[in-house]
């Protein structure tokens, strides 16, 4: 066990093997922060869609989470970097594939994002639809429009329940950047297959990159379990359903 | 350049395709069987009462539900040899091959997961249960069988069965270690015959139509088990 192969110079680009662990470290940082951009927004947009009585609203919003939650995250990474630029029309599909800046990064980001909104969709809508009817309906009879229960009766109690699932997403989020690997992204797994390729010291260096993910999900539940303490409603226990769900 | 759909590189390659496939249930249901058994274990070991039993199992789950498929996959594609060629002593020792590896490390991921499901159902039967059982003189195994882990599994089936959906797709992760299973299947004759466009769209259908109908039998199951509550 030998961790001062680290500080050893790197094979390529000058510096040392443990500038290759912070650039992927940083890349991991990125394409998942990125990528929690679009998944809560998407993701809230379409729980929210997925809640409403129009079935015109609610129809694709299910097909939406339906679909992107059946399809494994590694075909619909392939999917995204390789054939999207395939079936596009030719002149942007030219675009992609050749003027696009940093394409795996961009690719990555927007599948992972897409991804872990159509999770994020369920959480939201569980979150909504275990607020009582009563709340709806009181919203309604006071003369609010359905748009202005939402903002304000039924979202700010749905995300606080919804927190400890949604945190869990989140993580997630950082353990699927993983997969980035598969379209070229050297994001932190990458960067440690590739150390070890180099110096051969697999068992230090999938140290490393096991314990920067342990810290991240460390740092993240604790953030989020004083974001939880900070916006917790007194008197409503909001507390995760009896058992987990599936998934990781 | 896309020149328009061929179908008939699908046709061709099914034969492949479904050996792949082959693999990939085969990967799913052992590593399902697999972490549900070691799951169960760590579950009961995480709901005792004694330290020595608790932490390591604490501390297994939360590491193993921390870290990436990938990560873990890359672990034991290079561990197992390794230990292998200890524990036999003889440096030249060959490696059970990269499927077995693939086995051990879905089995040991798969299980942190699964002991969280399971522990959670368990505790989610009713205390009065326990001390009921214990009032009629029950030991605690007789407990456990007999009153605590039927009404449990009750809660835990569709959970479970729903994990094994999402196993099923993250066994196309063993493409990172060069592993055939139907996704690389797909994947390889996509590279050989140049149609990436129908071979990924099309994998992508089956594995939709695949877990989206598993997930609607689950459902379906769900609703079985609620009649009557």
């Amino acid at each position: 066990m030998d961790f001062s192969v680290f500080f050893q110079p790197a094979f390529s680009g000058g510096g040392i093997y443990l500038d290759w662990v912070l650039s992927g470290i940083k890349w991991t940082l990125l394409v998942s922060i990125f990528g929690w951009v679009i998944a809560f927004t998407v993701g809230s947009v379409v729980g929210v869609m997925r809640t409403t009585p129009l079935a015109v609203l609610r129809a694709p919003a299910t097909a939406y989470v339906e679909v992107f939650r059946n399809i494994p995250l590694l075909v619909q990474m392939f999917i995204w970097y390789f054939v999207l630029p395939e079936i596009v029309p030719r002149g942007m599909g030219d675009w992609l594939k050749t003027r696009m800046p940093m394409p795996e990064f961009w690719n990555a980001v927007l599948c992972l994002g897409f991804y872990t909104a159509s999770r994020v969709a369920e959480q939201v809508r569980s979150g909504i639809q275990s607020i009582p009817r009563g709340q709806t309906e009181a919203g309604l009879a006071m003369g609010l429009t359905r748009w202005q229960v939402y903002r304000h009766v039924l979202l700010p109690m749905g995300y606080r329940i919804v927190i400890p699932p949604l945190t869990s997403e989140f993580l997630t989020i950082f353990k699927n950047s993983s997969v980035a690997l598969t379209i070229g992204v050297l994001e932190l797994t990458a960067q440690a297959r590739q150390i070890s390729e180099y110096t051969f010291r697999t068992f230090e260096v999938f140290t490393i990159a096991t314990v920067v993910y342990v810290l991240i999900t460390l740092t993240v539940t604790v953030a989020m379990r004083a974001l939880e303490k900070k916006v917790r409603v007194p008197g409503f226990i909001g507390t995760e359903s009896g058992a987990p769900p599936a998934g990781h | 350049m896309f020149t328009g759909f061929d179908l008939d590189v699908i046709q061709r390659s099914l034969p492949y395709l479904g050996q792949g496939m082959l693999f990939t249930l085969g990967l799913t249901l052992l590593s399902m069987l697999g972490g549900i058994i070691l799951g169960t274990l760590l579950a009961l070991m995480r709901l005792a009462n004694f330290k020595v039993l608790n932490v390591p199992a604490a501390g297994y789950v939360n590491l193993l539900r921390s870290t990436p498929l990938i990560l873990v996959i890359f672990w034991f594609y290079f561990l197992v040899p390794i230990a292998i060629k200890k524990l036999s002593g003889d440096a030249y020792a060959e490696g059970l091959g990269p499927f077995h590896s693939a086995l051990i490390a879905f089995t040991l991921f798969e299980a942190a997961y699964y002991c969280e499901i399971i522990r959670a159902g368990i505790q989610s039967v009713p205390r009065g249960q326990v001390h009921a059982a214990y009032a009629l003189g029950l030991t605690y195994a007789q407990a456990m069988m007999k009153v605590v882990l039927p009404q449990a599994f009750r809660n835990m089936v569709p959970i479970l069965l729903t994990q094994g959906i999402i196993l099923f797709q993250d066994t196309s992760l063993v493409y990172v270690v060069g592993l055939t299973d139907f996704m690389g299947a797909a994947s390889k004759v996509a590279q050989r015959d140049g149609r990436l466009v129908e071979m990924y769209l099309f994998a992508a259908l089956v594995y939709f139509v695949l877990c989206f109908s598993a997930s609607h039998c689950v459902k379906r199951l769900q609703l079985h088990y609620n009649v009557g509550r």
